[in-house]
C-alpha cells in the first residue's frame, strides 16, 4: 500500500522533473541571450534534476542509495548557483553584450584586468582590451 | 485493478514519457551547443547538458533497477561544476575577442563560426 503510494509519486516526480528538463532545454534553444538562456538553463534544469533523483531515492529500496540520491540533490542545489554565477559574472566582465530588447542593466562595467591578476593570461595584451 | 497493478502500469508509463521528454531536452543543448554563437552559450549548453545527464542517470536507476549509477551521477555533477567553473575563468582571463558575434546578429542564422572558435580549439 504505502510502496505503491511512493510508485505512483515517483512516477509523478519524474514526469515533472523531465518536463521541467525539457522546458529548460526549450528556452535555451529560443530565448535571445546568453544570460535568459543561463536564467532558463540553471534554474529549471536544476529542479528538474533535483526532482527526477528525488524519485530515484523513492523508488529505491536499500538505505544508502536513498542518502546518496538526497545528497546528490544538495550537492547539485549547492554547485548549480555558484557555476551560473561566476559564468555570468565572467561573460559580464569580459563585455557580451546583452539582448537589445533589455531595458535595465544596473551592474557598474566590471574591471577584469585588477581582478585577475593571480591567473596567467593566454597571451599578452589579451586582458587589456576591455569594451568600456 | 487494483492499486499496485495501477501503480506499476503508471510507472512505466511515466518512464516512457520521462525517458522521450530527456532525449528532446539532450537535442535541443546540443543543437544550442552547435550553433553557439558565443563561447559562454556552449559552456552553458555543457552544464545543462551535464544537469540533463543526471536526470537521465536518475530514470535509468528507477528504469532498470541499477541504482548504482547515482554514484556516477554524483561524479558527473562534480565534474562538470569543476569544467564550468574553468571555462569561467578561461573566458575572464581570455578577455573579449575581436570577432565575437555580437547580440544584434543572433540567434538562429548565425551559427557561429566566428574567430572566437579557434580559441576553443587550440
Amino acid at each position: 500500500m504505502i510502496a505503491d503510494i511512493g510508485t505512483i509519486v515517483a512516477g509523478l516526480l519524474i514526469i515533472a522533473g523531465s518536463i521541467f528538463a525539457a522546458i529548460a532545454a526549450l528556452g535555451i534553444i529560443r530565448l535571445p541571450d546568453l544570460y535568459t538562456r543561463m536564467h532558463a538553463a540553471s534554474k529549471a534544469g536544476s529542479v528538474g534534476s533535483g526532482m527526477m533523483l528525488i524519485a530515484l531515492a523513492i523508488m529505491s529500496d536499500a538505505l544508502p542509495e536513498t542518502l546518496r540520491a538526497i545528497a546528490a540533490v544538495f550537492f547539485f542545489l549547492l554547485t548549480a548557483p555558484i557555476s551560473a554565477h561566476l559564468l555570468a559574472k565572467a561573460a559580464y566582465a569580459v563585455g557580451y553584450s546583452m539582448w537589445e530588447g533589455s531595458v535595465l542593466d544596473e551592474m557598474p562595467p566590471l574591471d577584469v584586468d585588477e581582478k585577475d591578476t593571480a591567473t596567467p593570461a593566454p597571451e599578452d595584451g589579451a586582458m587589456a582590451e576591455r569594451p568600456t | 485493478m487494483t492499486l499496485h497493478a495501477f501503480a506499476g502500469l503508471f510507472l512505466d508509463l511515466s518512464l516512457a514519457i520521462s525517458l522521450g521528454l530527456l532525449a528532446l531536452a539532450f537535442l535541443l543543448t546540443t543543437i544550442r551547443i552547435i550553433l553557439g554563437p558565443t563561447l559562454p552559450d556552449r559552456v552553458l549548453g555543457l552544464d545543462m547538458l551535464t544537469s540533463v545527464a543526471i536526470g537521465f542517470i536518475a530514470v535509468i536507476g528507477i528504469d532498470t533497477g541499477f541504482t548504482l549509477y547515482v554514484d556516477i551521477a554524483i561524479a558527473l555533477g562534480l565534474v562538470g561544476f569543476l569544467a564550468t567553473v574553468a571555462f569561467a575563468r578561461f573566458i575572464l582571463a581570455r578577455g573579449k575577442t575581436g570577432g565575437d558575434p555580437d547580440v544584434e546578429e543572433l540567434p538562429l542564422e548565425n551559427p557561429g563560426r566566428g574567430p572566437q572558435n579557434e580559441g576553443i580549439s587550440s
